[in-house]
């Protein structure tokens, strides 16, 4: 049985690592007292999967994780496990809902999901200056550019992951200069936040970065990996984005 | 009080490993500071990854925060990057729970648990906006004050520290804590600080350096005389008489990212007898206090289920002498599935092994012992009394049961060593690879050697240190040994190092300055191999008019005056001078545990004396034991097996040793 859980990364614990993270999970795990399913050889880790990784010092209403059960549960058990994991988890992480996925019939998380929403503060300019900056790259038809991953450059073309960006009205105003929304796509593989404000220019310097939402391409339509009930998070005014 | 947090998170996205300082720990506090409340920070000189585990800080940071007229928060040594960052944007030393800035606390309590941290603790001071000097203190002023294993010598810190504390903290702390409150409450006037200081060294184990006068002749000292009649002309150590009224720490820390020893520890007991001549742990901290098995599986299993470990510890100096270490280790083992369990400090034998192969079911990557010497004239010496028997039956059974590498740890340098000595380290490696190709065709040792440094309060606190030139000969003749030596690997610690080690380990109040040098150089993280630089350190002395051949290398005489003298871990002086002419005798001297009193002093002189369950010597060796096991005896340990395993039960029968493991 596969069990898909929701979780938050809020205030200081957002300095922590994707490896950090999967063991305050591992202990979390063992904590809850879950029949969590146990890879075999010699040193038996429990079964649970990531989704995309949030890089450190990134904040996030919507990260992912499933877990493996050697033993099926009850739907009761299930519906208690966000209460039961967050009693367990630091102070950010927060676990806000859990679901029985079928893990025969569904992809993995890391294949399912097709983009991430992301509010991205920037600061290096005017609101205006920032306006201009994402004109010209929502109308270019291409935008090559070069970005290192593990440690190799390649130049390709980003933009097409950016599906959606635009400045935040509410927040163009905050502490340190403006708010972008952007919805990036991540197949086949995902375009960071960093990566974006370094293709806007090279004065912009990233601020506060918070992912609101994962989304998954369904026949035409997208849909989170777990949504959440209407209304019940921070940022639930919807982006228009998410059409 | 207000925090430093939105002035230290922009810095967090510059620099490495930022999750070091946020603090969030599971069992971390979050305590209300009010006026009338004694804060103390406590601190470890080093990285995060390095102090978090201490468990001595744990213990206090628990007791502290427990007191009504107390709260208690914890920093450790920024790293580099971060330091600079600090220092560029004027954000002081922190706590990592409110992260309120050092100088708002009463107290700036340090760990010294490695001479090299040194330079760190003065860096530490500074960060939090506080004078290094004791002599440029304000009234108001944070008190330093420092506790740990080198406070045994703390003379060469005695500019920087406002008061030492030697031995057990648990109940000092609270003794200190009253001291300070009275006279935070009474209102900080002037000359009030001095007042409060001569009343805090009359707490038992409180050494306050600034109230004593000391005169010296050359490279000696000659006296030290406490300045005011209230002031003890001696300080005695604290020992808690039983463990077991101190279940500490109750909530382990748990930390968000990893650190050294990332487990959970529960300590087993404290002390150790074997007498290990050059071992300052083993003669500080005596008598032995066992805490009852009851109380260990307690521990182990409320700790385990808190914290979601699935590994725990039981730390001690030399675990497998607990009593009943079978037993309880196979109850832990009974606690659950994929639970594996650490014995640090392990004892070289067969028994050893065995406990070791019930553990280690799953990974079986290493086991470590610590023969210390490489002939048994040397360990005789040094009172390690392993035979060459004793080492090839626990590496048999090591290799035997499949692990693929043995670790052994020697020291060079000690008293009386001859090249035949040294030469003995690579040759017991040699046999002991012969032992392990019998059974696995990969087999191979590791060696590790490190330069000793006497330590006051053992009988080697005479002896002339070796020089950096000669351990790099010692060095040179087991390298060269080693390369001729299939399957043998060879480790060692830098001499250079061992140098400083060996200057902060017996020197006196006159380094301070040397220290404040090295410092200001920025010669901080000196353990780190990457950042030491012994060319500092020699300007530095040279600058002062200092040797370090005085303080070093020179063996020093029974009759001169010692540096720390006017302190005491219990043990009589004549006590240690007799254990000395026995080493150079080559005498060995039995584990008082098990076999009469020899009067050390230290039960005897502060009215206490060993918690052990068990008055009999354990099994598998003659280590110590005064037990002369000739090969062909049989081991009588029974050791139950983990349940969820199918495999048949190991019999481990070899070289005659025969060690039983029945369900």
């Amino acid at each position: 049985m596969r069990v898909r859980v929701r979780f938050t990364k809020q205030g200081k614990v957002r300095f922590v690592s994707h490896r950090d993270l999967a063991r305050i999970w591992e202990r979390a795990l063992r904590r809850a007292e879950l029949p969590v399913a146990y890879s075999v050889g010699f040193s038996p880790r429990p079964r649970f999967h990531f989704g995309l990784a949030l890089s450190v010092g990134h904040e996030s209403w919507a990260e992912y994780l499933d877990v493996d059960l050697v033993d099926a549960v009850d739907l009761a058990v299930i519906e208690a496990l966000p209460e039961r994991f967050s009693a367990v988890l630091p102070v950010g992480v927060e676990c806000c809902l859990a679901a029985a996925v079928d893990s025969a019939d569904t992809l993995s998380l890391q294949e399912a999901v097709t983009s991430s929403t992301w509010s991205i503060e920037i600061e290096g300019g005017s609101p205006a200056e920032a306006e201009a900056a994402l004109h010209q790259l929502n109308e270019a038809p291409s935008l090559v550019f070069e970005r290192e991953r593990k440690g190799k450059i390649t130049s390709d073309d980003i933009r097409p992951y950016v599906r959606c960006l635009y400045l935040d009205a509410d927040a163009s105003q905050s502490q340190h200069g403006v708010v972008l929304r952007a919805d990036l796509g991540t197949q086949p593989r995902a375009l960071r936040p960093a990566e974006l404000i370094k293709a806007l220019g090279p004065q912009w310097q990233e601020r506060r970065v918070c992912r609101l939402a994962q989304w998954i391409d369904h026949e035409g339509e997208r849909r989170e990996p777990l949504a959440q009930p209407v209304g019940s998070a921070p940022w639930a005014r919807t982006p228009s984005c998410a059409t | 009080m207000s925090t430093v947090w939105p002035r230290l998170e922009p810095l967090l996205s510059r620099v490495e490993k930022p999750a070091r300082y946020i603090g969030c720990e599971d069992g971390a506090q979050r305590p209300l500071h009010s006026p009338d409340k004694v804060a103390w920070l406590l601190i470890y000189p080093d990285t995060y990854e390095v102090g978090l585990p201490n468990q001595g800080l744990q213990i206090l940071y628990e007791i502290i925060n427990e007191r009504d007229d107390a709260v208690a928060e914890r920093s450790y040594a920024p790293w580099l990057d971060l330091e600079a960052e600090m220092r560029r944007h004027q954000v002081p030393l922190f706590s990592l729970e409110n992260h309120l800035p050092g100088d708002q606390f009463d107290v700036l309590a340090f760990n010294l648990s490695a001479e090299l941290t040194y330079t760190n603790m003065l860096n530490c001071i500074d960060l939090a906006g506080v004078a290094v000097r004791v002599a440029d203190r304000a009234e108001e002023d944070p008190l330093i004050i420092a506790g740990g294993h080198c406070t045994y010598n703390p003379e060469p810190l005695a500019d920087f520290v406002d008061a030492f504390v030697l031995g057990d903290g648990e109940e000092v702390v609270s003794e200190i804590t009253e001291v300070i409150g009275a006279w935070k409450r009474a209102g900080v006037t002037p000359g009030s600080r001095e007042q409060m200081l001569r009343q805090l060294s009359t707490v038992a184990g409180v050494y306050v350096p600034a109230l004593y006068d000391v005169s010296y002749d050359g490279p000696l000292l000659v006296s030290m005389v406490a300045r005011y009649p209230e002031v003890p002309a001696r300080i005695e150590k604290r020992t808690i008489a039983s463990l077991e009224d101190w279940p500490y720490p109750r909530q382990q820390l748990v930390p968000l990212t990893e650190v050294v020893h990332d487990r959970l520890n529960v300590e087993v007991f404290r002390g150790c007898t074997r007498g290990c001549r050059f071992c300052q742990a083993g003669m500080i901290t005596r008598p032995v206090r066992e805490r009852s098995a009851e109380q260990v599986r307690t521990m182990v299993s409320e700790g385990l289920r808190r914290t979601g470990y699935d590994e725990v510890a039981l730390t001690s100096l030399s675990t497998a002498d607990f009593s009943g270490i079978s037993d309880v280790v196979g109850d832990i083992m009974d606690c659950g599935d994929n639970i594996s369990v650490a014995l640090p400090s392990l004892r070289v034998d067969a028994f050893t092994v065995a406990i070791a192969a019930q553990l280690q079911q799953a990974r079986r990557s290493g086991l470590t012992f610590a023969p210390e010497a490489g002939t048994w004239r040397m360990r005789q010496v040094i009172n390690k009394l392993i035979r060459e028997e004793d080492l090839y039956t626990a590496v048999e059974a090591a290799f035997a049961n499949g692990w693929r590498r043995v670790k052994l740890y020697f020291l060079i340098g000690l008293p009386t060593e001859t090249d035949e000595d040294t030469l003995g380290i690579t040759e017991l490696a040699r046999n002991c690879v012969a032992i392990g190709q019998r059974h696995q065709r990969g087999a191979s040792v590791t060696v590790s050697v490190g330069g000793f440094v006497p330590k006051p309060f053992t009988p080697f606190q005479w002896f002339g240190q070796n020089t950096v030139a000669e351990l790099e000969r010692k060095i040179n003749l087991l390298r060269q040994d080693a390369r001729r030596s299939k399957g043998v690997q060879l480790r060692w610690h830098d001499p250079k190092a061992t140098l400083i080690e060996g200057l902060m380990a017996r020197g006196d109040r006159r380094l301070g300055p040397v220290i404040e040098e090295v410092w200001r150089q920025g010669g901080t993280f000196q353990e780190w191999t990457e950042h030491f630089e012994l060319g500092r350190w020699l300007d530095a002395l040279a600058g002062a008019g200092l040797s370090a051949d005085d303080y070093v290398h020179r063996h020093r005489h029974e009759d001169e005056v010692l540096v720390w003298d006017h302190l005491s871990a219990g043990l009589h002086k004549d006590f240690l001078v007799q254990d000395w002419h026995d080493a150079l005798a080559e005498v060995g001297l039995p584990d008082c545990r098990w076999t009469p009193c020899y009067d050390c002093g230290a039960c005897t002189g502060y009215g206490i004396e060993h918690i052990v369950a068990s008055a009999v010597a354990p099994a598998g060796g003659s280590q110590g034991t005064g037990q002369d096991l000739t090969t062909g005896h049989v081991v009588p340990v029974v050791l139950r097996s983990r349940p969820a395993v199918t495999a048949p039960v190991a019999v481990v029968a070899v070289a005659g040793v025969a060690v039983a493991a029945s369900t």
